[in-house]
């Protein structure tokens, strides 16, 4: 089995949250929206400290950062890609241009990384440092997320 | 990053989720998620292809216009990770007296430096910098040729972070030998485990410390899971 296809197995059998409600929100138009990234990739600024292993903690991103680190622990994902071009994980410099085309509203100032490796229950990143985090792109006013995998 | 989206609405903010693994989506159901079948690490599906990057953005923003939820739609193109090693040519660095490995490393070391330079950025360094890889390879021979894991003096105490760093090292460097656009997801790493002196160190040694017993986070995350 190749290793996407045995991750993608595996992940199949992963314990999942179970959410008994669904939040819902409509956003602004998305021409008058800010709009802010969320990445599980790890990133974090150079020279700052990285993530450790299974993390719960989260990171703020300033807009105008590209030098950024692949902090992630696990081995099973390609790093090549962010190494050629981080917007294939961090897609800033698209959201910049979509902002000089007037498709979104404007660039959130800051952004948000988490690790995505977290403990099975995510009960830290859910009900504590998620919110946290939550809250200080509402205080940026940031009325979409667009959340980035790795 | 499917749990988060929830955690996101809940506190006000639309989301809309790039989801890499479409069991996972289907179970946790966030609001709005768009499935891409890229290789994972690649969320945005193709690194140096603007177009299409902004194609994946338009579908998954397109999603916020649909007024219930959750919504899950899936990107028509799939991508798939290759099982072929990237092309590319390691300079020869001709120490006698240095292991293949080392020899290797030290090699390879402009073009880490260069890919450095103009990125502006390495992820090397959980516990050693590009100065410690070739002394790090060393480490990891003497597992691989029987020395006790707990024995050798492996910086950090961490065969993770360890191997993590010159796995990185080496695949920054693969990004500034091979010739032609990125390489496809998977290329770089089939290079560094299949065709490198490293890589093939990195695996000796993780058999090395299974075969010793030591605790199976220690030497399985050395590698990828299917190596």
């Amino acid at each position: 089995m190749s290793g996407d296809a045995d991750m993608r197995a595996y992940s199949a059998t992963l314990p999942a949250p179970v959410f008994a409600q669904l939040a819902f929100v409509t956003p602004v138009p998305l021409p008058e929206a800010t709009v802010a990234i969320v990445t599980s990739a790890a990133l974090h600024r150079a020279g700052e400290d990285g993530f450790g292993q299974a993390d719960t903690g989260y990171k703020m991103i300033p807009r105008a950062a590209r030098d950024l680190v692949l902090g992630h622990w696990s081995p099973n994902f390609d790093r090549a890609g962010f190494t050629a071009d981080l917007n294939v994980v961090y897609p800033i410099d698209r959201l910049e241009e979509l902002a000089a085309q007037r498709k979104i509203g404007a660039v959130a100032e800051r952004h948000v990384s988490f690790a995505g490796n977290q403990p099975d229950d995510v009960a830290t990143i859910r009900h504590d440092t998620g919110p946290a985090a939550a809250a200080e792109l509402r205080s940026d006013g940031v009325d979409v997320v667009l959340l980035t995998p790795v | 990053m499917c749990v988060l989206a929830h955690v996101f609405e809940a506190a006000g903010i639309a989301t809309v989720a790039l989801a890499s693994m479409l069991p996972v989506a289907e179970k946790v159901a966030p609001p709005r998620a768009l499935h891409g079948e890229f290789p994972l690490g690649r969320p945005l599906g193709r690194p140096g292809d603007p177009e299409f990057q902004h194609d994946v953005l338009a579908r998954a923003f397109a999603l916020l216009d649909r007024t219930d939820g959750p919504v899950l739609e899936s990107h028509p193109e799939v991508i798939e990770e290759t099982t072929d090693a990237v092309s590319c040519r390691i300079p020869a660095a001709y120490d006698a007296d240095a292991s293949p490995a080392v020899e290797e490393s030290r090699g390879i070391r402009n073009a880490y430096d260069r890919i450095r330079e103009r990125r502006g950025v390495t992820s090397v360094g959980r516990v050693i910098d590009a100065d410690g890889v070739p002394a790090a390879l060393e480490v990891l021979e003497e597992i691989a040729a029987g020395a006790g894991y707990k024995e050798v003096d492996l910086p950090g105490k961490n065969t993770i972070a360890v191997t993590h760093d010159i796995r990185t090292y080496y695949e920054e460097a693969a990004v500034e030998l091979a010739e032609g656009p990125p390489a496809d997801g998977r290329a770089v790493e089939a290079w560094f485990f299949e065709r490198t002196e490293a890589g093939r160190t990195v695996l000796a040694a993780r058999e090395a410390m299974r075969e010793q017993g030591a605790p199976f986070p220690f030497w399985f995350y050395m590698a990828p899971g299917h190596r």
